[in-house]
């Protein structure tokens, strides 16, 4: 029966796909009309060749609902390969302008990848791997089944369907201008529907748990779903101009519309990129370390001191500008108090190894996990201290604010999300162990090497076009214009365009390493005496 | 007065301080007497259930597993 509506629901989405590609007022729509269309009769068809099928016996509620989280693997590595090229392809654009095609100019300048980059990266690599392992953590952790059956891959087709939507937006200018908010409306409405059925498995999974207790990396999880549908709606709050085009005009305007694009933005950073992440977290570094979360104590004030202060950080982007100076204190002074439970947190993972250093020699996954725990510390340092306004000023619009975020990014995000798929890939797959260590390592020293190049050089030059950028000669002239900080800024734009392709070099280490293991590496035996018979003959 | 004001009072005041004493009550309600044993227990639960749920009348005890 659930198939016939699907069927009339998709038969009715492909059609007005193909009446709207025909009314489409800009490019980007028409695209999206037909990606649409191919996608619901692609669906239309499929389900079609299934219905009144006998449904095959299902081992529905004695084991856990694992080929979602397969697909999220492998959808984590793949759009993070995507997201690292794009990335290290505008910087080598940013040091070398002639990268900016002629050919290409509209669709492939730094402009119209820039977003795509950072999108692919934060929502596409990063949303990936947050999805899966909630999906894997709050199975394992509530000892139950993913609630909602299919509903977990329609939350996982969604959203790479959310993905190619808002990538093929950005290349042919469908933006709406807010910074990692870009996609315009008919994505928003996607994605709001993709992540409600999101929230609805994760919490239907949690209400039918059968241990009491709610273990705290799903807090974390929870709060990362619900305060990211909060922001997401809130600052997304615009009228379509027509249902044909995919132009909007924003509900607020000026200063407001600032504010929430900044209350949006850094809880984005809050709770996208540290909430969920730190629900890793505390599930990855325990199990690959074998031993409990230091304090669990710590846990829970981390949990709780982490999302009352996350969500008042965001005035601190706004310095200077038309939003009143107390709202900019008060961001700023959140932000710093931030420091505490950031660190606190820091403290709670990295001494979950206490007594268990000698990890760090001989598993490169654990000095993987640890890297990322260190990376978030030192970012979560940098990053008060760079929201005190007397700072701000300095390195406020500078490439400063670009390395501290790539070291947050690649250092922190980045390198617990490796360590969790290096961790997931042969427990998902039956596999004994990952194909090879050795490339483990060379994987964590190519990503070190290349962090440390971007952060450095992104320091040296944001301090010092913020330095030029203010210096007045003794008449209360500027002494240097604009272009002459980009000029002086070519060699460490070079460095930096390297750390990025070391970066990606040990992303591709990584998916060539997982692929052997999946296809190479030893299985998991089979309680039988046989398991080693040569064979006769 | 108009919703603005009013929203913005409630916010400095009343709201405020039900947020405060909500986040003293949590951060007290972790270090209750007795919580250590609670969450020395929960803490484990990342090493409970690994390859399977548990089953539906087995209820909270521990599996065997491994």
């Amino acid at each position: 029966m659930l198939n016939y509506i699907k069927l009339l629901l998709l038969g009715v989405v492909a059609v007005f796909a193909l009446i709207a590609a025909n009314y489409a007022r800009d490019v980007a729509y028409m695209v999206h009309a037909l990606i649409i269309f191919l996608v619901a009769s692609g669906l239309f068809l499929w389900t079609l060749r299934n219905t009144d099928e006998p449904v095959p016996a299902r081992i529905l509620e004695t084991s856990y609902m694992d080929d979602v989280i397969r697909a999220g693997v492998i959808a984590t590595a793949f759009w993070g390969v995507v997201g690292f090229a794009a990335g290290t392809f505008i910087a080598a654009q940013l040091a070398f302008p002639v990268l900016n095609f002629d050919w290409a100019q509209g669709y492939m300048n730094f402009g119209r990848l820039r977003p795509l980059h950072t999108s692919a990266v934060i929502f596409a690599f990063g949303g990936n791997a947050l999805i899966c392992t909630s999906f894997y953590v709050v199975q394992r952790t509530s000892a139950a089944r993913l609630w909602g059956g299919n509903l977990a891959w329609w939350v996982f087709w969604g959203y790479q369907l959310v993905i190619v939507l808002a990538a093929t937006g950005y290349l042919l200018g469908a933006t709406q201008s807010k910074e990692y908010a870009e996609p315009e409306w008919l994505t928003d409405w996607l994605l709001t529907v993709v992540w409600v059925a999101y929230f609805a498995v994760f919490v239907g999974t949690l209400v039918k748990r059968r241990e009491p207790h709610i273990y705290v990396a799903n807090w974390f999880y929870l709060a990362f779903i619900i305060t990211v549908a909060l922001l997401h709606i809130f600052n997304n709050l615009s009228i379509p101009v027509s249902i044909w085009g995919s132009k909007s005009v924003q509900v607020f305007s000026g200063v407001q519309d600032a504010m929430t694009q900044w209350w949006y933005g850094h809880n984005a950073v809050g709770f996208f990129l540290t909430a969920g992440f730190l629900g890793m977290m505390y599930y990855f570094v325990p199990k690959q370390a074998e031993r409990p979360v230091f304090s669990y104590k710590l846990s829970i004030v981390h949990f709780w001191a982490l999302i009352f202060i996350y969500i008042w950080a965001g005035p601190h982007h706004l310095h200077y500008t038309a939003l009143p100076d107390w709202a900019s204190t008060l961001g700023m002074v959140f932000s710093i108090i931030l420091w505490m439970p950031s660190w606190g947190g820091m403290i709670n993972g990295l001494m979950t190894l206490s007594g268990a250093w000698d990890k760090l020699r001989t598993d490169p996954i654990m000095r993987m996990l640890v890297i990322s725990i260190g990376f978030y510390g030192m970012s979560t340092f940098e990053g008060p201290m760079m929201s005190i306004r007397a700072v701000n000023s300095l390195s406020h619009y500078t490439d400063w604010t670009i390395g501290h975020v790539h070291s947050g990014a690649l250092g922190w995000n980045g390198m617990i999300t490796f360590g969790a798929l290096y961790f997931l890939t042969p427990k998902l797959w039956n596999r004994e162990r990952l194909y090879s260590l050795g490339l483990v390592s060379w994987h964590f020293w190519l990503a070190t090497i290349g962090i440390v190049l971007y952060a450095a050089s992104m320091w040296v030059t944001g301090i010092m076009e913020g330095l030029m950028w203010r210096e007045v000669d003794a008449n209360g002239f500027l002494v240097w214009s604009f272009a002459d900080t980009v000029s002086a800024k070519f060699p460490m734009y070079v460095v930096r365009a390297l750390g990025g392709g070391l970066y990606i070099a040990g992303a591709i280490i990584m998916c060539y390493n997982l692929w052997m293991t999946v296809t190479r590496a030893p299985a998991v035996e089979a309680k039988s005496p046989t398991a080693n018979a040569t064979p006769a003959e | 007065m108009d919703t603005y004001s009013i929203l913005r009072h409630f916010a400095d005041s009343w709201g405020l301080l039900a947020m405060f004493v909500f986040f003293v009550g949590v951060i007290l309600w972790a270090f209750r007497p007795g919580s250590h044993k609670t969450y020395s227990d929960v803490a484990a639960i990342p090493f409970r259930y690994e390859n399977a749920p548990a089953a539906a009348d087995r209820g909270t005890t521990p599996p065997a597993e491994q």
